[in-house]
């Protein structure tokens, strides 16, 4: 049975991760997101067993986190992004040794120490793989509270089917707001053992060892496809999407996350002025719903991406529509959300004006 | 225990001799189960390899291959999961106490020590050394210092000695630049999370049966829960220091353990937290 609760988000992606029976979280205080470790610390140990560390960095955070995926248990951190960014080489390395583990990116306005208020403009740097080499995360984008919950059982799954880094990319605005959310039940912590796992080698089995080093070339190519397959693979089986009135839309809104719900609101908006307008929200951004966005090509008279950013997500909506139809964009930065009545602004100057 | 492992000292410094050496009880020689049977890539005459033996020695001796996970670093050692017969994960440079930390919070009755080098431990990996040290994980951290850059070819470490010529250092280290060699092991030896902590070397035949003390010891203590066990090995580095391998460990007698004196640093009977919890 489900439980209703009224909760910030932060909050309630932590309670979701001590009811995913996550065993471990290593983590860093960063606003606007230091209240799920705040939560755990608070709640995690005495219910679960649950370990909860602070690190002296983020950089030592996701490296406990490395160590930890490596036995097989459920682990997960959280930081922002600056935070983020100082994670990326332990990430890169996480993904080359193939460990399942969730990472959370509660995204703040950059560049540089930039903004405590919530931005998008990390999405680059989450879909495109963000430290070096080639890897891609999956990369799920929730939009209310309850997402932010949803996202974290949902996480752990992908993380072990795949044996992949997932993260959950929101934003400071999801992460401080407070929803109604429905809980999830709690689910026991297991004592999964992986054939891959180093937690000890028996008499029964070859060594374990995770690594990311080969220093053959033919030997890092046939690593670089193996891992290139598993993303084609995870491009088949994993796109995640939402879409709102596409069918009979004249125009459609592409916007993720929080932007995804005014980009609703300006749909509305845009009802009542007598403009047929659909949005489409990617939950996956990496894999990325490409193939539906073309099929959508195919009948609208355009596209308006709407981004908390200076357009990042654009590009892969444009290498879906293929020139099919127009794509124009429309994006806030600094922390500031974009309201309804200019994105429905945006979307009459920029393509209703032009085409119709 | 500590008188038994004296007299063994004795025995070699004593008893074996040129002439007895090759008597059949002094020839009993077994490759560790824990050390796997390959070629390393170690230069000749360097000390990892018989770093490793130790740590593959003390495994077998306390019966736990099955329970160990090792962590390498990045440098020469990095391949070290080649030649050690347990589960081990290869860090990020800096990084392996806090993949050891990550490790030994999820499995806390498994045992778990890092290896790692001069420049690994002591330089780029200084704030997670400290923290996982003074967060005192019951873990075993080796610290191989060689007082220079092996792998990438030579250059500069943290511990390299004042006025020794690495090759970023090519007029020798100067302190007015390059600030003084990093005592370390003396650092670590002041936080109270650190159950023990020594510095051992392994230039000859009782230094090696002292590091293997040491080792042991570092294996033992992590059964106590009561912090971290940190050895510190002085090592040479022939084909960087450009010696020959009975060079290198003249060069290291008279250069390298004058400054890095051998010696414990923290025992647990010096420990002012004796007792503590009782």
């Amino acid at each position: 049975m489900k439980e209703l609760k009224l909760m910030k988000g932060n909050e309630a992606l932590a309670e979701a991760a001590i009811r995913a029976g996550a065993d471990a979280y290593f983590g860093y205080p960063i606003t606007p997101q230091s209240e799920v470790l705040e939560y755990l610390a608070l709640e995690a140990e005495k219910r679960t067993g649950m370990v909860i560390l602070q690190a002296e960095s983020e950089v030592a955070a996701i490296n406990m986190i490395y160590g930890a995926a490596g036995t097989g248990k459920k682990v997960i951190t959280s930081s922002s992004s600056p935070g983020i960014s100082l994670m990326q080489e332990g990430i890169s390395y996480i993904a080359c040794a193939e460990l399942p583990c969730l990472l959370v990116n509660v995204v703040r306005g950059g560049p540089g120490l930039g903004t405590i208020q919530p931005s998008q403009g990390d999405y680059f740097q989450a879909v495109k793989g963000g430290g070096h080499g080639d890897y891609k995360l999956i990369v799920l984008a929730p939009s209310t509270v309850q997402e932010m919950v949803d996202h974290v059982s949902l996480g752990f799954d992908l993380a072990f089917k795949w044996r992949n880094p997932v993260m959950i990319l929101t934003d400071g605005a999801l992460g401080q707001m407070m929803e109604k959310v429905a809980l999830p039940p709690q689910i026991p912590r297991t004592n999964v053992v992986y054939d891959w796992a180093t937690i000890g080698k028996p008499k029964t089995r070859e060594r374990n060892f995770i690594t990311s080093l080969h220093l053959k070339s033919e030997v890092m190519e046939e690593i670089n496809n193996t891992l290139q397959r598993k993303y084609r693979a995870i491009e088949n089986e994993e796109i995640r999407f939402e879409k709102i009135n596409c069918d009979d839309a004249e125009f459609v809104l592409v916007a993720y996350g929080l932007v995804a719900r005014i980009c609703q609101k300006a749909a509305s908006l845009a009802k009542e002025k007598g403009i047929k307008v659909g949005v489409f929200r990617p939950v996956t951004l990496f894999p990325f719903p490409t193939n539906e966005l073309k099929k959508i090509a195919g009948k609208v008279k355009g596209f308006l991406t709407v981004e908390m950013n200076a357009g990042q997500m654009v590009e892969d909506v444009r290498l879906a529509v293929n020139g099919k139809v127009p794509v124009e964009f429309h994006g806030r930065m600094g922390g500031i959300i974009p309201s309804p009545e200019e994105i429905l602004q945006m979307l009459e100057n920029k393509l209703v004006g032009e085409i119709v | 225990m500590n008188e038994k492992t004296m007299t063994e000292d004795q025995h070699f410094e004593q008893v074996i001799t040129e002439e007895n050496i090759c008597t059949n009880e002094n020839l009993v020689f077994e490759k560790p189960e824990t050390l796997i049977d390959t070629v390393m890539h170690y230069c000749p005459g360097c000390g990892h390899g018989v770093a490793h033996r130790l740590i593959a020695e003390v495994i077998d001796e306390l019966g736990i291959q099955d329970k160990t996970i090792g962590v390498a670093p990045v440098g020469c050692s990095v391949f070290m999961y080649n030649y050690m017969n347990i589960d081990m994960t290869e860090a990020a440079h800096g990084r392996a106490s806090a993949v050891a930390t990550g490790i030994k919070r999820v499995l806390p009755d498994k045992y778990v020590f890092s290896y790692q080098g001069d420049g690994d431990l002591a330089a780029i990996g200084t704030g997670e050394t400290i923290h996982t040290c003074n967060r005192g994980e019951n873990i075993l951290i080796v610290f191989i210092n060689n007082g220079i850059y092996g792998m990438t070819g030579g250059q500069m470490a943290p511990t390299t000695l004042v006025g020794m010529k690495s090759t970023t250092t090519p007029f020798g280290r100067e302190v007015a630049v390059m600030g003084n060699p990093l005592k370390i092991t003396e650092l670590i030896a002041q936080l109270p999370g650190v159950y023990y902590c020594t510095r051992v070397a392994v230039n000859n035949p009782v230094n090696v049966r002292k590091a293997k003390k040491a080792i042991m010891n570092g294996f033992k203590y992590q059964e106590l829960k009561k912090g971290l066990s940190f050895v510190e090995i002085v090592t040479n580095c022939p084909s960087n220091w450009k010696l020959t391998p009975v060079e290198s460990n003249k060069w290291l007698e008279e250069n390298m353990l004058p400054f890095y004196p051998l010696g414990d640093m923290k025992v647990p009977s010096d420990q002012s937290s004796k007792g503590k919890g009782e």
